[in-house]
Parts: C-alpha cells; sequence; structure tokens
C-alpha cells in the first residue's frame, strides 16, 4: 500500500521541520518528505491519495497512559472500542496501566493482550507491568520475563506500596535488568480517602482533602531511593507546584529522571470542581490556579518531559454520584491533541513544541520507536485540522467513557486521518 | 460561585435550598422575616398554617438522624402538608439501587419537596440536578458541606438575641474541619454583614485555607473568644475524640471546651449557641449549657419555625 499525502503542513516536532510539503508512504514506512514534485521517491505510483491542504500531518500521537480497560473492566469499555477511540484521538502508540482487573502481573496477561490488540486496527500496544504482585505492593513480579512478554516499563498504577522495604528493593531489582519504574508519587496515608485539592475549594466544599504532601512526601522519598539505586524512575501524573520543584532542582543535580503530567491538569484547577462536578474528580486531584501554571511553566522549561491523556473511561452510572463517591477519572485519548492545541494557543507555544510533548518526547520516555517523522521511519502518521471546532459530548466521542470536564464544551482541532504502520487505520 | 444558579430560578427566586453560599443577603433576610411571622410574639408557639395544604413532602434520609428528620416533619405538618419519612439508609441503597434511580423512583410518587440528607458532599446538588422540574430540594446536610436550615436557625437565633450582625463578633468553636453545620455559619454570617467571623480549633480540626472563607483563624480559645457577642459551639464526634486529630476528649475539654471561666472572656451578654446533640464535658460544660447565657432550646424551636418558612417559601410559591 503507497499512499501520497499532499500539500499539507508538516510539522515534525523532533526536527523542528514545520513547512507544507508531501509525505510518502510505502510498506509502512515513510519514503519520501519533499516540497516539490522532484522530492518523491524513483517509481513511486500511489494507491491512494490524501488531500492535505488545510491539515497539519504530524507524527502519530505517543500516549503514556491509556487505560484499556481489559482484561476484567468491559463494563467500562473494551479493548476494541479504546482502539478505536485512540486511533480516532490522533494516537498511534500508547502505553497502558496495568490496573485491569486482574491486573497485569503475569506474562500470560501481557501475551494475550499484546495477542488481542495486534489483530485489530489501532495504536501499537505497549503493555506497562505491574511492579507488586496483584499491585498490592508485597511482592515483587517476575519482572524479568513479563518484559520478555512486552512489558516496556513497570508499575503500580494508583495503587500505593505501604512498605517502603518493598518500593526500595523493588527499586533494586528493576535496576539489575536495567527496567524502568513508573509510579506516581503518593503517600501510602496522607490524604488516602481524600478526593480534592486541600485548598480554598475543599475548605468550602467539605470535599475530603489530598493535601500536597501527600504528593511531595512519596515523591522526596522517591528521589532519594533514585539517588541510592540508581534506578531508571519515570515520575507519573505531577499535580503540585511543590512536586515539579523538586523534579526540577532533582534535575538539576543531574538526577537521571523523567516526568509527565495529564494533559487535564495542564488546564483545570480546583476552581472546576466547585460544583461538585464529578468529571472533574480525577487522579491526582485538581490543584490550585498556582499549581497548573507551575506545571506550565514546567513544560515550558523542559522541566517536566510529556503530557498524556491518562485516558480512563469510567461508565455512566459510576459517575452519576455525589463527588466523593464517585469513580475517579475522564476519558482522554480524544481530547489530548485539541487540549494540547489549546494549551499551545493559550501560551503562544509554537506549535511544533507542544506537539513534542505528546509525540517524540513521550516516546523517549517510553523507549519506544516512533513520535518523530524520519524517512525510513515507521509510517504512524496524525492528519488533523487544526481549525476545526466541535463540541465533546457523547456523541461525538468514540470512547465508551463519555466521562470529561469538557463535555458540552467547544475545542478547536480534530484528528481527520490516523495512519498506523502505513495502514489507514482511522479517517473522519 | 457555581452552585447559586441551581437552587434559583431564572427571576431570582429560590427553588432548592441547597447551601447558603452564594445566596443573597435579601433572600435570607426574607427566610428569616417569613419564619418570624410563624411564631407568636412571646417568642415559643409556633403557629399552624395551611400554607402547604395538598402538599406532600418527603424527608429521604440517606443517613439517619432522628432529630433533623422530627424537626422538618413537625415543620412540615404545621404547614399542613403530607410528610412522608424514608429512612433510604436501610433500605433501597443497601439493595444496589443507585441514588439517582431511587431519586426517579420517589419523584413518581407524586413528591413536591424532597429534604434531602446523605453522608456525602454534594448529594443534595446531585440530586436537585436530577429531579423533575416541579420538585423542591432542601438539603438537611450532606456530608462535610452544608446543612443550611441550621445555618439559617443559628441565623434566627442570633438576629433574636441581638438584634443585627453588623456589629457582631462571632466565633465559631471546635471541628470545623468536618462541621457541615460551620460551613452553612461562615457563609451566612458573611452575607448578612457579620463583620468578624472567628473560627477556634486546633489546627487538625481546621481546612488549610479555612481562611479563604473570611474567617479569622484563633488556635487557642482563650483568644478566641476575647470580647465575642456570640459563641457557636460546634459537636466533636465521639470518633475524632482519639486518633491523629486530637490526643483525647480530656486534653480536648482541657483546651477547647466552653467552661464558665473562659465565656468570661467574652461580652458579658454573650449568648451561646450549639446544634446539638451536645457532648457535656467534651466540648461544653453542663455549667455553661444550662447557664443564663446559653440558648440551645430557642435554638430548636426557632429550626422548626426556620424550616417551615423554607419549605413554604419554596413550595408555596411565594418566595
Amino acid at each position: 500500500m503507497k499512499i501520497h499525502i499532499r500539500n499539507g503542513r508538516v510539522i515534525d516536532p523532533a526536527s523542528g521541520f514545520d513547512q507544507t510539503a508531501d509525505v510518502y508512504v510505502a510498506a509502512g514506512h515513510i519514503v519520501g518528505i519533499g516540497t516539490s514534485a522532484s522530492d518523491a521517491p524513483k517509481d513511486f505510483h500511489a494507491n491512494q491519495t490524501l488531500d492535505a491542504s488545510g491539515l497539519a500531518v504530524c507524527p502519530g500521537l505517543v500516549d503514556l497512559a491509556v487505560r484499556l480497560r481489559e482484561p476484567g473492566q468491559e463494563h467500562m469499555a473494551t479493548l476494541e472500542t479504546e482502539m478505536h477511540a485512540a486511533a480516532a484521538g490522533g494516537i498511534t502508540s500508547l502505553a497502558c496501566p496495568p490496573d485491569t482487573d486482574p491486573p497485569l502481573d503475569e506474562p500470560g496477561l501481557i501475551e494475550m493482550l499484546k495477542f488481542r490488540a495486534k489483530n485489530m486496527p489501532g495504536p501499537r500496544v505497549y503493555p506497562v507491568g505491574a511492579l507488586t504482585a496483584k499491585l498490592k505492593g508485597e511482592r515483587l513480579t517476575e519482572m524479568a520475563e513479563l518484559h520478555e512478554a512486552g512489558c516496556i516499563a513497570f508499575s503500580q498504577a494508583d495503587a500505593r506500596i505501604e512498605n517502603t522495604e518493598v518500593l526500595l528493593r523493588a527499586l533494586e531489582y528493576a535496576k539489575t535488568f536495567d527496567l524502568p519504574v513508573w509510579l506516581r508519587p503518593q503517600d501510602a496515608w496522607i490524604g488516602r480517602n481524600g478526593v480534592a485539592h486541600d485548598g480554598v475549594v475543599s475548605a468550602r466544599l467539605g470535599l475530603p482533602p489530598v493535601p500536597v504532601p501527600a504528593e511531595t512526601v512519596a515523591l522526596s522519598t522517591l528521589l532519594l531511593l533514585v539517588r541510592e539505586t540508581g534506578a531508571r524512575v519515570h515520575l507519573a501524573r505531577l499535580s503540585s507546584r511543590a512536586a515539579v520543584e523538586l523534579v526540577r532542582a532533582a534535575k538539576r543535580d543531574g538526577l537521571p529522571i523523567t516526568c509527565d503530567v495529564g494533559i487535564h491538569h495542564v488546564h483545570l484547577s480546583e476552581i472546576d470542581t466547585a460544583d461538585f462536578n464529578a468529571h472533574c474528580h480525577l487522579i491526582p486531584p485538581l490543584r490550585s490556579l498556582r499549581d497548573r501554571d507551575a506545571i506550565r511553566q514546567g513544560l515550558a522549561d523542559g522541566t517536566i518531559d510529556a503530557v498524556c491523556s491518562d485516558h480512563t473511561p469510567v461508565d455512566e452510572d459510576m459517575k452519576a454520584l455525589p463527588f466523593q463517591e464517585s469513580e475517579a477519572g475522564a476519558t482522554g485519548v480524544e481530547l489530548l491533541l485539541p487540549l494540547t492545541l489549546k494549551w499551545a494557543k493559550e501560551t503562544g507555544l509554537p506549535l511544533a513544541q507542544a506537539l513534542g510533548f505528546i509525540t517524540h518526547r513521550a516516546a523517549a520516555v517510553m523507549g519506544v520507536p516512533g513520535g518523530n517523522l524520519r524517512v525510513g521511519g515507521p509510517a504512524d502518521l496524525c492528519l488533523f485540522d487544526p481549525a476545526e471546532d466541535w463540541k465533546v459530548s457523547a456523541a461525538t466521542l468514540a470512547s465508551l467513557g463519555k466521562n470529561s470536564p469538557w463535555l458540552g464544551r467547544e475545542l478547536q482541532g480534530r484528528v481527520r486521518y490516523t495512519l498506523i504502520d502505513g495502514h489507514l487505520d482511522f479517517k473522519r | 460561585m457555581m452552585s447559586t444558579p441551581l437552587q434559583l430560578t431564572d427571576d431570582g427566586r429560590l427553588k432548592h435550598l441547597l447551601t447558603l453560599e452564594g445566596l443573597p443577603a435579601r433572600i435570607l433576610t426574607h427566610i428569616l422575616d417569613t419564619a418570624q411571622s410563624f411564631i407568636a410574639p412571646d417568642g415559643k408557639e409556633i403557629r399552624k398554617v395551611p400554607l402547604l395544604r395538598g402538599k406532600a413532602i418527603f424527608n429521604v434520609f440517606f443517613e439517619n438522624s432522628t432529630r433533623t428528620r422530627t424537626t422538618f416533619e413537625i415543620a412540615a405538618k404545621r404547614l399542613s402538608a403530607d410528610v412522608v419519612n424514608l429512612n433510604i439508609g436501610t433500605s433501597s441503597q443497601s439493595k444496589g439501587e443507585t441514588l439517582l434511580d431511587t431519586v426517579a423512583n420517589l419523584s413518581a410518587m407524586q413528591a413536591d419537596m424532597f429534604v434531602v440528607r446523605h453522608a456525602s458532599a454534594g448529594a443534595a446538588h446531585l440530586i436537585a440536578r436530577n429531579v423533575a422540574p416541579h420538585i423542591h430540594v432542601v438539603n438537611a446536610g450532606d456530608g462535610r458541606a452544608a446543612h443550611p436550615t441550621q445555618g439559617l436557625l443559628d441565623m434566627y437565633t442570633l438576629r433574636h438575641f441581638k438584634g443585627a450582625f453588623h456589629n457582631l463578633r462571632v466565633a465559631i468553636v471546635g471541628d470545623v474541619l468536618h462541621s457541615r453545620v460551620a460551613r452553612s455559619q461562615i457563609h451566612a454570617l458573611t452575607t448578612l454583614g457579620c463583620p468578624e467571623v472567628r473560627v477556634v480549633a486546633p489546627r487538625t480540626l481546621l481546612p488549610r485555607d479555612v481562611e479563604s472563607l473570611g474567617v479569622h483563624v484563633f488556635e487557642r480559645i482563650e483568644e478566641g473568644l476575647k470580647d465575642v457577642d456570640a459563641v457557636l459551639m460546634l459537636r466533636l464526634q465521639n470518633e475524632r475524640m482519639q486518633g491523629a486529630r486530637l490526643p483525647s476528649a480530656g486534653e480536648y475539654y482541657k483546651h477547647w471546651g466552653l467552661t464558665p471561666d473562659k465565656l468570661k472572656l467574652a461580652r458579658p451578654d454573650a449568648i451561646v449557641m450549639h446544634p446539638g446533640p451536645m457532648n457535656r464535658g467534651v466540648e461544653i460544660d453542663s455549667a455553661v449549657a444550662d447557664g443564663t447565657q446559653a440558648v440551645i432550646l430557642p435554638q430548636v424551636t426557632f429550626g422548626i419555625a426556620v424550616r417551615m418558612a423554607v419549605m413554604s417559601l419554596l413550595a408555596g410559591g411565594q418566595a
């Protein structure tokens, strides 16, 4: 299958390339990028031509956290629906956290997931294995074997590790095989039953609070353990200004860490929870505007390496509950791109730079190919109309998760075509 | 903020009573005035009126509270309404029915008003957002968030004994962190123009950003009570008396319990209020609770009039 993508605004965040050009795809690879007909590869006869006039052509998006809800949580979403939704969001590679039911803690589960995903259209799926058995924080998983089965990293998702001895040994053991560990800094006790930032809104509404030290105490512990063990640690879903500052200082000291934030935390704050909107019940909680601004600053100065959707489809019944009883999380794969564009627009960040956080930088964190436009590289591409306005609603979201703080709101930028491995896996 | 429009109609009348936050002073005052009209001049007897004849009021209590439910029931009966008491905590919820399913079912039973008590903050808002348009929702306490009729009856009591709000210094003493009563009191006091609202508690019983509510924080009761016109005591829940927030009921009593000696620091004509039920010897000394400055029993009587006012303004179509 040869595809000729004509006349799009071709943006490669990794190289900084940003101009109107044609992209030539053959046998799953990019075989040419050029501004004139003479740049076409020799004897290239397209089976299909995509007119990309008015569209941006960028690397397929790379998402560090997409809950596909399989195995075991098919009442909330299925592999098939969420793979399709991810493709509809322009995502061509994704990492899925281990908080399935049962958790991804055995090689058989990883093999099954990879096998199932491979046989349906949609992004490349990179499972993240459980760091401890059943995510209980007690016994290590067979990391080496899980890695062989396809796990790219190990994590606890949102489950706590109470026992810091186990945490220390898990990092040491992972380091033995040089396996990356992705952890969301979260103290085992502080704010354990909390659902909202410990700030002005929770003071008003009486929502059980999650104080900032819930994040920073755990983060400080992790940073010390990274110094001690030399383990490759990625810090997931930072939410507070204090945490961004800790990471900034640690990076300045040369600690080999990376970190990410969820896209909702780039935009929203505790203010959005002020009417008990359960769609704004997220983990970690939306914090103050100061915290949100610190996250934006951390992205601008490179402290934060990547932005992810933290896609968490939740069924309607579990959101139609009082805030503190509702299931946390928001659907995200179809909002990652428009919300990234919105952030770029609001902060004046060049488009190519903003897209970097959801393409090559995220791929670098994951340690997987993709996320860039390179002749000879895989043809994972996202073609989107940066000017198309669309309203977020149950009808416009392909994901089975209709849970979004953005329901009813207009966003700009919509994916038109997604190519994965040279296949046109999605078009609108 | 965003909670206001939900409880007001487009032309600014009260549709639901969910929280006192964001309600304009004119509505709060109107409720207090209406309550006053139900009380005989002696301040004790409450008249029976036919304002809600033929209306069905459902007390929907997802969390048990015999006392609050009873005052709503009495208030509804004084308005000549039909009252149905439902203790949901022990029925459908435990059978797995969702909150909104329960509400939909009750709506179909020709209800005009739901009086809702729930253990989770925001439950009354959720219900108000999902009921049929003709049904009014009164929040009878949701989690730690709000207890608006309690806040209103406290305002009534203050106004009754002190006349006005603009020259009052009020201290709220106790577990503010977990208290829906305190939140409603604070919103009402700041809206009604009380110039100095104090909260008095150890740091462990205060929300981190409590100052943002417009209150002054005093950790020591000796300073917090100085020259106040009213002391609003809060109940300390049994399960909070020993743990990470407080070492013991005894130490709490020693440092934050209201004793006659501490009360002397307040103005000589200061009144003492308590939402009940009281823990004598924990947050309040019996000599104070039964003393001449306590107005705890009048609070209960006023509570009925205030709840009558709220229900009649909502369902009587004259708000």
